[in-house]
Protein backbone atom coordinates (compact mmCIF):
# COMPACT_ATOMS: atom_id res chain seq x y z
CA UNK A 1 0.00 0.00 0.00
CA UNK A 2 2.89 2.67 0.77
CA UNK A 3 4.51 1.67 -2.05
CA UNK A 4 1.60 2.52 -4.12
CA UNK A 5 1.39 5.87 -2.61
CA UNK A 6 4.53 6.60 -3.08
CA UNK A 7 4.49 5.66 -6.86
CA UNK A 8 1.28 7.47 -7.52
CA UNK A 9 2.71 10.47 -5.34
CA UNK A 10 5.66 10.09 -7.67
CA UNK A 11 3.56 10.29 -10.92
CA UNK A 12 1.54 13.82 -8.78
CA UNK A 13 4.89 15.39 -8.09
CA UNK A 14 6.01 14.69 -12.02
CA UNK A 15 2.98 16.44 -13.17
CA UNK A 16 2.89 19.74 -10.93
CA UNK A 17 6.63 20.09 -11.79
CA UNK A 18 5.89 19.89 -15.34
CA UNK A 19 2.52 22.01 -14.94
CA UNK A 20 4.55 24.57 -12.68
CA UNK A 21 7.50 24.75 -15.12
CA UNK A 22 4.55 24.77 -18.12
CA UNK A 23 2.61 27.78 -16.47
CA UNK A 24 5.81 29.86 -16.17
CA UNK A 25 6.61 29.26 -19.93
CA UNK A 26 2.81 30.95 -20.46
CA UNK A 27 3.71 34.02 -18.41
CA UNK A 28 6.88 34.22 -20.24
CA UNK A 29 5.34 33.73 -23.69
CA UNK A 30 2.39 36.24 -23.03
CA UNK A 31 4.67 39.01 -21.84
CA UNK A 32 6.82 38.09 -24.62
CA UNK A 33 4.31 38.11 -27.22
CA UNK A 34 2.94 41.43 -26.14
CA UNK A 35 6.13 43.09 -27.08
CA UNK A 36 5.64 41.44 -30.42
CA UNK A 37 4.70 43.69 -33.13
CA UNK A 38 4.89 46.43 -35.17
CA UNK A 39 5.34 48.92 -32.09
CA UNK A 40 8.45 48.18 -30.32
CA UNK A 41 7.76 47.98 -26.48
CA UNK A 42 10.55 46.26 -23.75
CA UNK A 43 9.36 43.71 -22.07
CA UNK A 44 10.18 45.51 -18.19
CA UNK A 45 8.34 47.75 -19.65
CA UNK A 46 4.88 45.70 -20.61
CA UNK A 47 5.31 44.33 -17.05
CA UNK A 48 5.48 47.94 -15.39
CA UNK A 49 2.39 48.77 -17.59
CA UNK A 50 0.55 45.61 -16.64
CA UNK A 51 1.81 45.95 -12.68
CA UNK A 52 0.21 49.60 -12.86
CA UNK A 53 -3.50 48.06 -13.02
CA UNK A 54 -2.39 46.55 -9.58
CA UNK A 55 -0.71 49.42 -8.14
CA UNK A 56 -0.95 53.20 -10.43
CA UNK A 57 2.44 54.49 -10.76
CA UNK A 58 2.33 58.17 -9.84
CA UNK A 59 5.39 59.02 -12.75
CA UNK A 60 4.78 56.61 -15.18
CA UNK A 61 8.14 56.08 -17.27
CA UNK A 62 5.79 55.04 -20.16
CA UNK A 63 3.97 57.08 -23.19
CA UNK A 64 0.00 56.48 -23.23
CA UNK A 65 1.01 55.35 -26.59
CA UNK A 66 2.66 52.26 -25.54
CA UNK A 67 0.56 51.58 -22.29
CA UNK A 68 -2.36 51.49 -24.83
CA UNK A 69 -0.47 49.19 -27.41
CA UNK A 70 -0.09 46.81 -24.85
CA UNK A 71 -3.45 47.27 -23.20
CA UNK A 72 -6.20 47.94 -25.76
CA UNK A 73 -4.38 46.49 -28.50
CA UNK A 74 -1.97 43.71 -27.87
CA UNK A 75 -3.56 42.31 -24.54
CA UNK A 76 -6.76 41.21 -25.73
CA UNK A 77 -5.35 39.62 -28.75
CA UNK A 78 -3.35 37.56 -26.47
CA UNK A 79 -6.24 36.70 -23.74
CA UNK A 80 -7.93 35.07 -27.11
CA UNK A 81 -5.27 33.12 -27.94
CA UNK A 82 -4.72 31.71 -24.69
CA UNK A 83 -8.90 31.23 -24.52
CA UNK A 84 -8.59 29.73 -27.91
CA UNK A 85 -5.86 27.56 -27.59
CA UNK A 86 -6.56 26.47 -24.28
CA UNK A 87 -10.62 25.47 -25.11
CA UNK A 88 -9.43 23.61 -28.34
CA UNK A 89 -6.89 22.19 -26.61
CA UNK A 90 -9.14 20.67 -23.66
CA UNK A 91 -11.93 20.09 -26.41
CA UNK A 92 -9.81 17.96 -28.62
CA UNK A 93 -8.30 15.70 -25.51
CA UNK A 94 -12.26 14.87 -24.25
CA UNK A 95 -13.18 14.38 -27.70
CA UNK A 96 -9.99 11.78 -28.45
CA UNK A 97 -10.78 10.36 -24.71
CA UNK A 98 -14.04 9.98 -26.03
CA UNK A 99 -14.23 8.34 -29.37
CA UNK A 100 -10.95 6.59 -28.31
CA UNK A 101 -9.07 7.89 -31.41
CA UNK A 102 -6.34 10.08 -31.50
CA UNK A 103 -7.04 11.68 -34.92
CA UNK A 104 -10.11 13.50 -34.04
CA UNK A 105 -10.27 17.00 -33.68
CA UNK A 106 -13.87 19.40 -32.42
CA UNK A 107 -14.14 19.90 -36.45
CA UNK A 108 -15.23 16.57 -36.29
CA UNK A 109 -18.46 16.68 -34.98
CA UNK A 110 -19.61 19.09 -37.45
CA UNK A 111 -20.21 22.45 -35.12
CA UNK A 112 -17.11 24.13 -37.19
CA UNK A 113 -18.75 23.96 -40.44
CA UNK A 114 -21.63 25.06 -39.11
CA UNK A 115 -20.61 27.64 -36.98
CA UNK A 116 -18.58 28.72 -39.97
CA UNK A 117 -21.70 28.87 -42.70
CA UNK A 118 -23.96 31.03 -40.49
CA UNK A 119 -20.85 33.33 -39.63
CA UNK A 120 -20.88 33.38 -43.98
CA UNK A 121 -24.53 33.95 -43.95
CA UNK A 122 -24.67 37.06 -41.86
CA UNK A 123 -21.48 38.71 -43.47
CA UNK A 124 -23.47 37.88 -46.87
CA UNK A 125 -26.69 39.33 -45.51
CA UNK A 126 -25.99 42.04 -43.11
CA UNK A 127 -22.14 42.66 -43.70
CA UNK A 128 -20.24 42.28 -39.99
CA UNK A 129 -20.57 43.10 -36.30
CA UNK A 130 -22.94 40.89 -33.64
CA UNK A 131 -24.91 39.07 -36.73
CA UNK A 132 -21.91 37.10 -37.58
CA UNK A 133 -21.31 36.17 -34.12
CA UNK A 134 -25.15 35.28 -33.09
CA UNK A 135 -25.44 33.27 -36.11
CA UNK A 136 -22.26 31.38 -36.32
CA UNK A 137 -22.79 30.35 -32.46
CA UNK A 138 -26.41 29.29 -33.75
CA UNK A 139 -25.26 27.47 -36.81
CA UNK A 140 -23.01 25.84 -34.51
CA UNK A 141 -25.03 24.38 -31.91
CA UNK A 142 -28.12 24.05 -34.06
CA UNK A 143 -25.31 21.49 -36.46
CA UNK A 144 -24.88 19.73 -33.08
CA UNK A 145 -28.64 19.08 -32.98
CA UNK A 146 -28.83 17.90 -36.53
CA UNK A 147 -26.14 15.59 -35.47
CA UNK A 148 -27.63 14.33 -32.75
CA UNK A 149 -30.90 13.35 -34.39
CA UNK A 150 -28.91 11.77 -37.43
CA UNK A 151 -27.00 9.69 -35.07
CA UNK A 152 -29.18 8.87 -32.32
CA UNK A 153 -30.99 5.47 -33.17
CA UNK A 154 -33.66 3.89 -30.37
CA UNK A 155 -32.31 6.54 -27.85
CA UNK A 156 -28.84 5.23 -27.81
CA UNK A 157 -25.41 6.97 -30.00
CA UNK A 158 -22.94 5.20 -31.11
CA UNK A 159 -19.41 6.46 -32.09
CA UNK A 160 -18.97 5.30 -35.63
CA UNK A 161 -22.74 6.90 -36.86
CA UNK A 162 -21.71 10.20 -34.59
CA UNK A 163 -18.65 10.97 -37.11
CA UNK A 164 -20.54 9.82 -39.57
CA UNK A 165 -23.56 11.93 -39.14
CA UNK A 166 -20.49 14.85 -38.30
CA UNK A 167 -18.86 14.12 -41.72
CA UNK A 168 -22.55 14.38 -43.40
CA UNK A 169 -23.40 17.41 -41.98
CA UNK A 170 -19.97 19.16 -42.39
CA UNK A 171 -20.12 18.35 -46.33
CA UNK A 172 -23.44 20.06 -45.85
CA UNK A 173 -22.73 23.18 -44.64
CA UNK A 174 -18.96 23.29 -46.78
CA UNK A 175 -21.48 23.24 -49.71
CA UNK A 176 -23.75 25.58 -48.22
CA UNK A 177 -20.44 28.10 -47.48
CA UNK A 178 -19.53 27.72 -51.47
CA UNK A 179 -23.21 28.93 -52.65
CA UNK A 180 -22.68 31.69 -50.15
CA UNK A 181 -19.38 32.51 -51.78
CA UNK A 182 -20.71 32.36 -54.95
CA UNK A 183 -23.39 34.66 -54.55
CA UNK A 184 -21.02 37.36 -52.09
CA UNK A 185 -20.39 40.04 -53.89
CA UNK A 186 -16.56 39.26 -55.25
CA UNK A 187 -14.75 43.16 -53.83
CA UNK A 188 -16.20 43.37 -50.59
CA UNK A 189 -18.08 40.41 -49.25
CA UNK A 190 -16.32 37.77 -50.55
CA UNK A 191 -13.23 38.56 -48.99
CA UNK A 192 -14.27 39.37 -45.85
CA UNK A 193 -15.97 35.92 -46.18
CA UNK A 194 -12.68 34.46 -47.41
CA UNK A 195 -10.23 36.23 -44.53
CA UNK A 196 -12.92 35.36 -41.69
CA UNK A 197 -12.87 32.10 -42.47
CA UNK A 198 -9.28 31.96 -42.00
CA UNK A 199 -9.55 32.58 -38.44
CA UNK A 200 -7.49 35.67 -37.08
CA UNK A 201 -7.66 37.37 -33.55
CA UNK A 202 -6.17 40.32 -34.34
CA UNK A 203 -8.87 42.76 -34.31
CA UNK A 204 -10.46 41.24 -30.74
CA UNK A 205 -11.87 43.52 -28.39
CA UNK A 206 -12.50 43.28 -24.46
CA UNK A 207 -16.43 43.13 -25.71
CA UNK A 208 -14.82 39.78 -28.46
CA UNK A 209 -12.74 38.62 -25.32
CA UNK A 210 -15.86 38.56 -22.78
CA UNK A 211 -17.80 36.63 -25.22
CA UNK A 212 -14.81 34.12 -26.01
CA UNK A 213 -15.06 34.14 -22.11
CA UNK A 214 -18.41 33.16 -21.38
CA UNK A 215 -18.39 30.76 -24.42
CA UNK A 216 -15.16 28.70 -23.74
CA UNK A 217 -14.74 29.24 -19.48
CA UNK A 218 -17.72 27.49 -18.21
CA UNK A 219 -17.79 24.02 -20.77
CA UNK A 220 -14.12 23.55 -20.31
CA UNK A 221 -14.71 23.79 -16.46
CA UNK A 222 -17.57 20.89 -17.29
CA UNK A 223 -15.33 18.71 -19.19
CA UNK A 224 -12.85 18.89 -16.43
CA UNK A 225 -15.10 17.74 -13.81
CA UNK A 226 -16.20 14.68 -16.34
CA UNK A 227 -12.81 13.74 -16.56
CA UNK A 228 -12.87 10.85 -14.56
CA UNK A 229 -16.21 9.72 -16.69
CA UNK A 230 -13.97 10.52 -19.55
CA UNK A 231 -11.61 8.22 -18.96
CA UNK A 232 -14.06 5.35 -18.14
CA UNK A 233 -15.96 5.74 -21.79
CA UNK A 234 -12.36 5.73 -22.96
CA UNK A 235 -12.54 2.17 -22.28
CA UNK A 236 -15.15 1.34 -24.76
CA UNK A 237 -19.39 2.56 -24.50
CA UNK A 238 -19.82 -0.76 -23.51
CA UNK A 239 -17.24 -1.47 -20.96
CA UNK A 240 -18.47 1.55 -19.34
CA UNK A 241 -22.38 1.14 -19.73
CA UNK A 242 -21.24 -2.28 -17.46
CA UNK A 243 -19.19 -0.20 -15.07
CA UNK A 244 -22.11 2.20 -14.26
CA UNK A 245 -21.01 5.13 -16.27
CA UNK A 246 -24.06 7.31 -17.28
CA UNK A 247 -22.57 7.18 -20.98
CA UNK A 248 -24.93 9.30 -22.88
CA UNK A 249 -25.08 12.23 -20.48
CA UNK A 250 -21.45 11.61 -20.39
CA UNK A 251 -21.45 11.95 -24.46
CA UNK A 252 -23.81 14.86 -24.51
CA UNK A 253 -22.42 16.48 -21.76
CA UNK A 254 -19.43 17.23 -23.91
CA UNK A 255 -20.42 17.45 -27.39
CA UNK A 256 -22.19 20.59 -26.15
CA UNK A 257 -19.24 21.80 -24.11
CA UNK A 258 -17.26 21.14 -27.48
CA UNK A 259 -19.97 22.27 -29.86
CA UNK A 260 -20.14 25.83 -27.65
CA UNK A 261 -16.37 26.16 -27.40
CA UNK A 262 -15.61 25.52 -31.08
CA UNK A 263 -19.64 27.43 -32.03
CA UNK A 264 -17.44 30.30 -29.93
CA UNK A 265 -14.38 30.41 -31.50
CA UNK A 266 -15.46 30.57 -34.85
CA UNK A 267 -18.11 32.97 -33.86
CA UNK A 268 -15.73 35.58 -32.69
CA UNK A 269 -12.52 34.03 -34.70
CA UNK A 270 -13.09 32.22 -37.40
CA UNK A 271 -11.75 28.86 -38.08
CA UNK A 272 -8.88 27.59 -35.87
CA UNK A 273 -7.89 24.18 -37.21
CA UNK A 274 -6.09 21.27 -35.88
CA UNK A 275 -5.23 22.58 -32.89
CA UNK A 276 -7.32 19.70 -30.84
CA UNK A 277 -5.87 17.21 -32.61
CA UNK A 278 -2.28 17.80 -31.88
CA UNK A 279 -2.14 19.82 -28.72
CA UNK A 280 -3.88 16.27 -26.76
CA UNK A 281 -0.70 13.89 -28.64
CA UNK A 282 2.06 16.52 -27.16
CA UNK A 283 0.53 16.35 -23.47
CA UNK A 284 -0.27 12.89 -23.62
CA UNK A 285 3.33 12.07 -24.58
CA UNK A 286 4.08 14.31 -20.80
CA UNK A 287 1.54 12.81 -18.35
CA UNK A 288 -0.01 9.95 -20.12
CA UNK A 289 -3.77 8.99 -20.79
CA UNK A 290 -5.26 10.01 -17.36
CA UNK A 291 -7.36 12.97 -18.20
CA UNK A 292 -7.37 14.02 -14.60
CA UNK A 293 -3.64 15.42 -15.88
CA UNK A 294 -4.27 15.30 -19.41
CA UNK A 295 -6.74 18.16 -19.47
CA UNK A 296 -4.81 20.75 -17.90
CA UNK A 297 -1.97 19.82 -19.60
CA UNK A 298 -3.57 19.88 -22.61
CA UNK A 299 -5.15 23.77 -22.57
CA UNK A 300 -1.57 24.90 -20.78
CA UNK A 301 0.40 23.63 -23.76
CA UNK A 302 -2.41 24.68 -26.11
CA UNK A 303 -2.42 28.13 -24.80
CA UNK A 304 1.43 27.99 -25.35
CA UNK A 305 0.85 26.88 -28.80
CA UNK A 306 -2.03 29.37 -30.07
CA UNK A 307 0.23 32.42 -28.36
CA UNK A 308 3.08 30.85 -30.22
CA UNK A 309 1.09 30.89 -33.52
CA UNK A 310 -0.51 34.21 -33.19
CA UNK A 311 3.56 35.99 -33.04
CA UNK A 312 4.11 34.50 -35.71
CA UNK A 313 1.19 35.43 -37.74
CA UNK A 314 1.87 39.30 -36.94
CA UNK A 315 5.69 39.11 -37.53
CA UNK A 316 6.59 36.69 -40.57
CA UNK A 317 5.74 38.93 -43.14
CA UNK A 318 4.90 42.35 -43.15
CA UNK A 319 0.85 41.62 -43.98
CA UNK A 320 -0.80 39.99 -41.00
CA UNK A 321 -1.21 36.13 -41.44
CA UNK A 322 -4.87 34.61 -40.76
CA UNK A 323 -3.58 32.39 -37.49
CA UNK A 324 -5.90 29.43 -39.60
CA UNK A 325 -3.40 29.24 -42.38
CA UNK A 326 -0.48 28.65 -39.71
CA UNK A 327 -1.98 26.23 -37.58
CA UNK A 328 -2.84 24.38 -40.69
CA UNK A 329 0.77 24.50 -41.94
CA UNK A 330 1.57 23.06 -38.48
CA UNK A 331 -1.17 20.43 -38.46
CA UNK A 332 -1.23 18.83 -41.54
CA UNK A 333 2.53 17.55 -41.20
CA UNK A 334 2.33 16.28 -37.66
CA UNK A 335 -1.51 14.79 -38.31
CA UNK A 336 0.28 12.94 -41.08
CA UNK A 337 3.29 12.46 -38.60
CA UNK A 338 0.95 10.79 -35.87
CA UNK A 339 -0.78 8.61 -38.83
CA UNK A 340 2.45 7.29 -39.46
CA UNK A 341 3.65 6.47 -36.15
CA UNK A 342 0.00 4.99 -35.36
CA UNK A 343 0.08 2.44 -38.36
CA UNK A 344 3.17 1.28 -37.93
CA UNK A 345 2.60 0.64 -33.87
CA UNK A 346 -0.21 -1.92 -32.28
CA UNK A 347 -3.25 -0.56 -30.77
CA UNK A 348 -4.75 1.87 -33.04
CA UNK A 349 -3.76 0.67 -36.44
CA UNK A 350 -5.41 -2.54 -35.45
CA UNK A 351 -9.07 -1.42 -34.95
CA UNK B 1 -30.17 -13.51 -7.47
CA UNK B 2 -30.44 -13.48 -10.91
CA UNK B 3 -33.73 -14.28 -12.80
CA UNK B 4 -34.15 -14.31 -16.89
CA UNK B 5 -37.39 -14.91 -17.64
CA UNK B 6 -38.93 -15.66 -21.08
CA UNK B 7 -36.60 -13.66 -22.76
CA UNK B 8 -36.36 -13.11 -26.27
CA UNK B 9 -33.82 -10.47 -28.32
CA UNK B 10 -33.54 -9.92 -31.70
CA UNK B 11 -30.82 -7.77 -33.17
CA UNK B 12 -31.16 -6.07 -36.74
CA UNK B 13 -34.53 -8.02 -37.31
CA UNK B 14 -32.79 -11.08 -36.61
CA UNK B 15 -33.78 -13.32 -33.73
CA UNK B 16 -31.24 -14.05 -31.55
CA UNK B 17 -32.73 -16.04 -28.14
CA UNK B 18 -36.22 -16.89 -27.96
CA UNK B 19 -38.35 -17.43 -24.38
CA UNK B 20 -35.32 -18.60 -21.77
CA UNK B 21 -35.86 -18.78 -18.64
CA UNK B 22 -33.29 -19.80 -16.04
CA UNK B 23 -32.37 -18.45 -12.62
CA UNK B 24 -29.46 -18.15 -10.51
CA UNK B 25 -29.66 -18.26 -7.26
CA UNK B 26 -26.70 -16.03 -4.42
CA UNK B 27 -23.93 -17.87 -4.47
CA UNK B 28 -24.27 -20.17 -7.27
CA UNK B 29 -21.97 -20.44 -10.10
CA UNK B 30 -23.81 -20.78 -13.55
CA UNK B 31 -21.61 -22.04 -16.73
CA UNK B 32 -22.98 -21.43 -19.92
CA UNK B 33 -22.04 -23.63 -23.03
CA UNK B 34 -23.10 -23.31 -26.09
CA UNK B 35 -21.54 -23.26 -30.27
CA UNK B 36 -20.06 -20.15 -31.49
CA UNK B 37 -22.60 -17.73 -32.57
CA UNK B 38 -25.74 -19.14 -30.52
CA UNK B 39 -26.22 -16.15 -28.25
CA UNK B 40 -24.08 -16.71 -25.13
CA UNK B 41 -22.66 -13.07 -25.29
CA UNK B 42 -26.32 -12.02 -25.82
CA UNK B 43 -27.61 -13.53 -22.74
CA UNK B 44 -25.07 -11.92 -20.40
CA UNK B 45 -25.09 -8.73 -22.24
CA UNK B 46 -29.23 -8.86 -21.28
CA UNK B 47 -27.69 -9.58 -17.81
CA UNK B 48 -25.36 -7.26 -17.57
CA UNK B 49 -28.23 -4.64 -18.90
CA UNK B 50 -25.74 -3.96 -21.90
CA UNK B 51 -28.94 -5.32 -24.36
CA UNK B 52 -32.39 -4.54 -24.47
CA UNK B 53 -35.10 -7.76 -24.52
CA UNK B 54 -37.40 -7.59 -26.81
CA UNK B 55 -39.71 -9.66 -24.55
CA UNK B 56 -39.16 -10.71 -21.25
CA UNK B 57 -37.19 -9.73 -18.76
CA UNK B 58 -33.59 -10.21 -17.37
CA UNK B 59 -33.30 -8.82 -13.77
CA UNK B 60 -30.85 -9.43 -10.88
CA UNK B 61 -30.34 -8.49 -7.02
CA UNK B 62 -27.36 -7.25 -6.59
CA UNK B 63 -24.74 -4.88 -7.97
CA UNK B 64 -23.09 -6.74 -11.24
CA UNK B 65 -18.83 -6.72 -12.02
CA UNK B 66 -18.96 -7.67 -15.77
CA UNK B 67 -15.26 -9.20 -17.36
CA UNK B 68 -15.58 -8.99 -21.10
CA UNK B 69 -13.84 -11.53 -23.22
CA UNK B 70 -9.65 -10.64 -23.46
CA UNK B 71 -9.87 -6.76 -23.10
CA UNK B 72 -7.60 -4.35 -24.79
CA UNK B 73 -7.07 -0.80 -24.15
CA UNK B 74 -6.68 1.92 -26.67
CA UNK B 75 -4.86 4.13 -23.97
CA UNK B 76 -2.09 3.41 -22.92
CA UNK B 77 -3.36 2.94 -18.65
CA UNK B 78 -1.41 1.83 -16.00
CA UNK B 79 -3.16 -1.48 -13.98
CA UNK B 80 -3.44 0.91 -11.32
CA UNK B 81 -6.11 2.98 -13.74
CA UNK B 82 -7.80 0.32 -14.84
CA UNK B 83 -8.86 -1.36 -11.44
CA UNK B 84 -10.17 2.37 -10.15
CA UNK B 85 -12.29 2.69 -13.29
CA UNK B 86 -14.13 -0.18 -11.51
CA UNK B 87 -14.82 1.95 -9.26
CA UNK B 88 -16.98 4.41 -11.53
CA UNK B 89 -20.11 3.70 -9.50
CA UNK B 90 -18.82 5.14 -5.77
CA UNK B 91 -16.97 7.71 -7.68
CA UNK B 92 -19.96 9.41 -9.73
CA UNK B 93 -20.53 11.83 -12.24
CA UNK B 94 -18.02 14.68 -11.89
CA UNK B 95 -15.82 12.90 -8.98
CA UNK B 96 -12.07 12.16 -9.05
CA UNK B 97 -10.88 8.66 -7.34
CA UNK B 98 -10.28 9.21 -3.57
CA UNK B 99 -7.55 7.76 -0.65
CA UNK B 100 -10.55 5.13 -0.32
CA UNK B 101 -10.80 3.69 -3.86
CA UNK B 102 -7.04 4.03 -4.56
CA UNK B 103 -7.08 1.20 -1.02
CA UNK B 104 -9.99 -0.73 -2.34
CA UNK B 105 -8.25 -1.02 -6.24
CA UNK B 106 -5.04 -2.09 -4.29
CA UNK B 107 -6.73 -4.36 -2.61
CA UNK B 108 -7.99 -6.47 -4.99
CA UNK B 109 -4.98 -6.37 -6.99
CA UNK B 110 -3.54 -7.83 -4.03
CA UNK B 111 -6.22 -10.43 -3.97
CA UNK B 112 -5.97 -11.51 -7.52
CA UNK B 113 -2.35 -11.85 -6.99
CA UNK B 114 -1.08 -9.18 -9.20
CA UNK B 115 -0.48 -6.62 -6.93
CA UNK B 116 3.06 -6.09 -8.38
CA UNK B 117 1.69 -5.27 -11.63
CA UNK B 118 -0.20 -2.23 -10.16
CA UNK B 119 2.28 0.60 -12.50
CA UNK B 120 2.64 -1.14 -15.72
CA UNK B 121 1.20 -0.32 -18.68
CA UNK B 122 -2.18 -2.87 -18.76
CA UNK B 123 -1.63 -3.48 -22.16
CA UNK B 124 1.95 -4.81 -21.91
CA UNK B 125 0.33 -7.88 -19.46
CA UNK B 126 -0.19 -11.21 -20.81
CA UNK B 127 -3.90 -12.81 -21.36
CA UNK B 128 -3.92 -14.44 -17.84
CA UNK B 129 -2.61 -11.05 -16.26
CA UNK B 130 -5.09 -9.39 -17.84
CA UNK B 131 -8.22 -11.26 -17.00
CA UNK B 132 -7.14 -11.48 -13.29
CA UNK B 133 -6.59 -7.19 -13.91
CA UNK B 134 -10.44 -7.56 -15.24
CA UNK B 135 -11.61 -9.65 -12.35
CA UNK B 136 -9.98 -7.29 -10.09
CA UNK B 137 -11.87 -3.63 -11.73
CA UNK B 138 -15.15 -6.01 -11.70
CA UNK B 139 -14.69 -6.88 -7.32
CA UNK B 140 -13.49 -3.00 -7.08
CA UNK B 141 -16.77 -1.99 -7.42
CA UNK B 142 -18.05 -4.29 -4.97
CA UNK B 143 -19.74 -6.13 -6.65
CA UNK B 144 -22.57 -9.16 -5.71
CA UNK B 145 -22.26 -10.77 -8.94
CA UNK B 146 -19.33 -11.65 -11.24
CA UNK B 147 -20.51 -12.04 -15.26
CA UNK B 148 -17.53 -13.49 -17.15
CA UNK B 149 -17.62 -13.76 -20.48
CA UNK B 150 -15.20 -16.66 -22.04
CA UNK B 151 -12.69 -15.77 -19.59
CA UNK B 152 -10.12 -18.42 -20.14
CA UNK B 153 -10.47 -18.15 -24.09
CA UNK B 154 -6.75 -17.63 -25.44
CA UNK B 155 -5.19 -18.63 -22.52
CA UNK B 156 -3.16 -21.46 -21.86
CA UNK B 157 -3.95 -24.35 -19.52
CA UNK B 158 -1.44 -22.70 -16.96
CA UNK B 159 -3.18 -19.28 -16.85
CA UNK B 160 -6.95 -20.98 -17.27
CA UNK B 161 -5.73 -22.64 -13.97
CA UNK B 162 -5.36 -19.50 -12.48
CA UNK B 163 -8.43 -17.65 -13.76
CA UNK B 164 -10.41 -20.95 -12.84
CA UNK B 165 -9.04 -21.01 -9.00
CA UNK B 166 -9.38 -17.55 -8.65
CA UNK B 167 -13.41 -17.74 -9.38
CA UNK B 168 -13.53 -20.51 -7.18
CA UNK B 169 -11.92 -18.96 -3.98
CA UNK B 170 -14.20 -15.91 -4.99
CA UNK B 171 -17.22 -17.88 -4.74
CA UNK B 172 -16.52 -20.00 -1.79
CA UNK B 173 -14.54 -17.16 0.61
CA UNK B 174 -17.25 -14.02 -0.66
CA UNK B 175 -20.00 -15.95 -1.80
CA UNK B 176 -20.16 -14.28 -5.20
CA UNK B 177 -22.63 -15.25 -7.77
CA UNK B 178 -20.90 -16.32 -10.71
CA UNK B 179 -21.79 -16.64 -14.32
CA UNK B 180 -19.54 -17.23 -17.26
CA UNK B 181 -19.75 -18.55 -20.45
CA UNK B 182 -17.08 -20.88 -21.63
CA UNK B 183 -16.28 -23.62 -24.33
CA UNK B 184 -14.44 -26.00 -22.17
CA UNK B 185 -16.82 -28.27 -19.86
CA UNK B 186 -13.80 -28.76 -17.76
CA UNK B 187 -14.69 -25.50 -16.59
CA UNK B 188 -18.10 -26.45 -15.54
CA UNK B 189 -17.18 -29.16 -13.85
CA UNK B 190 -14.52 -27.67 -12.00
CA UNK B 191 -16.16 -24.58 -10.65
CA UNK B 192 -20.74 -24.77 -11.09
CA UNK B 193 -23.07 -25.46 -9.50
CA UNK B 194 -25.24 -25.71 -12.82
CA UNK B 195 -24.79 -25.46 -16.12
CA UNK B 196 -27.21 -23.68 -19.26
CA UNK B 197 -26.53 -25.85 -22.42
CA UNK B 198 -27.99 -23.42 -25.38
CA UNK B 199 -28.61 -25.43 -28.28
CA UNK B 200 -30.05 -23.06 -30.28
CA UNK B 201 -31.91 -19.62 -30.09
CA UNK B 202 -34.96 -21.45 -28.45
CA UNK B 203 -33.63 -24.74 -27.07
CA UNK B 204 -31.52 -25.07 -24.31
CA UNK B 205 -30.99 -27.04 -21.24
CA UNK B 206 -30.56 -25.72 -17.66
CA UNK B 207 -30.02 -27.65 -14.53
CA UNK B 208 -27.33 -28.96 -12.17
CA UNK B 209 -24.02 -30.16 -13.17
CA UNK B 210 -24.84 -33.40 -12.37
CA UNK B 211 -27.94 -33.19 -14.45
CA UNK B 212 -26.79 -31.88 -17.79
CA UNK B 213 -23.39 -31.63 -18.19
CA UNK B 214 -23.13 -35.55 -19.08
CA UNK B 215 -20.89 -36.68 -22.53
CA UNK B 216 -24.12 -37.28 -24.19
CA UNK B 217 -25.45 -33.83 -23.96
CA UNK B 218 -22.05 -32.17 -25.16
CA UNK B 219 -22.32 -34.53 -28.00
CA UNK B 220 -25.75 -33.13 -29.21
CA UNK B 221 -24.43 -29.24 -28.92
CA UNK B 222 -21.48 -29.27 -30.51
CA UNK B 223 -22.46 -32.26 -32.99
CA UNK B 224 -18.89 -33.71 -32.52
CA UNK B 225 -18.21 -37.82 -30.74
CA UNK B 226 -17.61 -36.27 -26.97
CA UNK B 227 -16.59 -38.99 -24.45
CA UNK B 228 -15.89 -38.93 -20.58
CA UNK B 229 -12.23 -39.53 -19.72
CA UNK B 230 -11.26 -40.21 -16.37
CA UNK B 231 -7.99 -39.35 -14.74
CA UNK B 232 -6.25 -41.90 -13.08
CA UNK B 233 -6.04 -39.97 -10.01
CA UNK B 234 -8.32 -37.95 -7.58
CA UNK B 235 -11.60 -39.38 -8.87
CA UNK B 236 -11.85 -36.48 -11.61
CA UNK B 237 -13.24 -36.57 -15.16
CA UNK B 238 -13.23 -34.65 -18.01
CA UNK B 239 -14.77 -34.98 -21.61
CA UNK B 240 -12.74 -35.17 -24.72
CA UNK B 241 -13.91 -34.83 -28.31
CA UNK B 242 -13.10 -37.61 -30.94
CA UNK B 243 -12.76 -35.61 -34.37
CA UNK B 244 -13.55 -37.49 -37.48
CA UNK B 245 -12.18 -37.24 -40.18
Amino acid sequence: MQATTIAHGGTRMRTWAIVLLLSLLLVLCAVYSITVGRYDIAMWDVWLILWDNVIPDQAPAWTPLQADVVEVIRLPRILAALLIGAGLAMSGAALQGLFRNPLIDPSIIGVTSGAAFGGTLAILVVGGGYPVLGAAFAFGIGSLLVVKCLASVKGRTSTLTLVLAGVIVSAFFGSAISIVKLLADPHQKLPAITYWLMGSIAATNYRDLALMALAIVPPSIMIFLLRYQINILSLGEDKARALGSPIEIVQWTIFAAVSFISAGVVATSGIVGWVGLIIPHMARTLVGPDHGRLLPMSALIGAIYLLLVDDIARTATVAELPIGIITSLIGVPFFALILRRTQSRSGWAND
Amino acid sequence: MIEVANLSVTLSDKSILENYSLSVAPGGVLAILGANGVGKTTLLNCIVGLCRPSAGTASSRGRIGYVPQLFHSRFAFSVLDIVLMGRARQIGLFGAPRAKDYTVAQKYLGLMKVGHLRDRPFNELSGGQRQLVMIAQALSSECDILILDEPCSALDYKNQSIVIDTLRELNSTMGLTIVFSTHAPQHGLEIATHVLLMKDLSRYEHGTVEDVLTAENLSTLYDVAIAKAAFTRGGKFTFAPYFEH
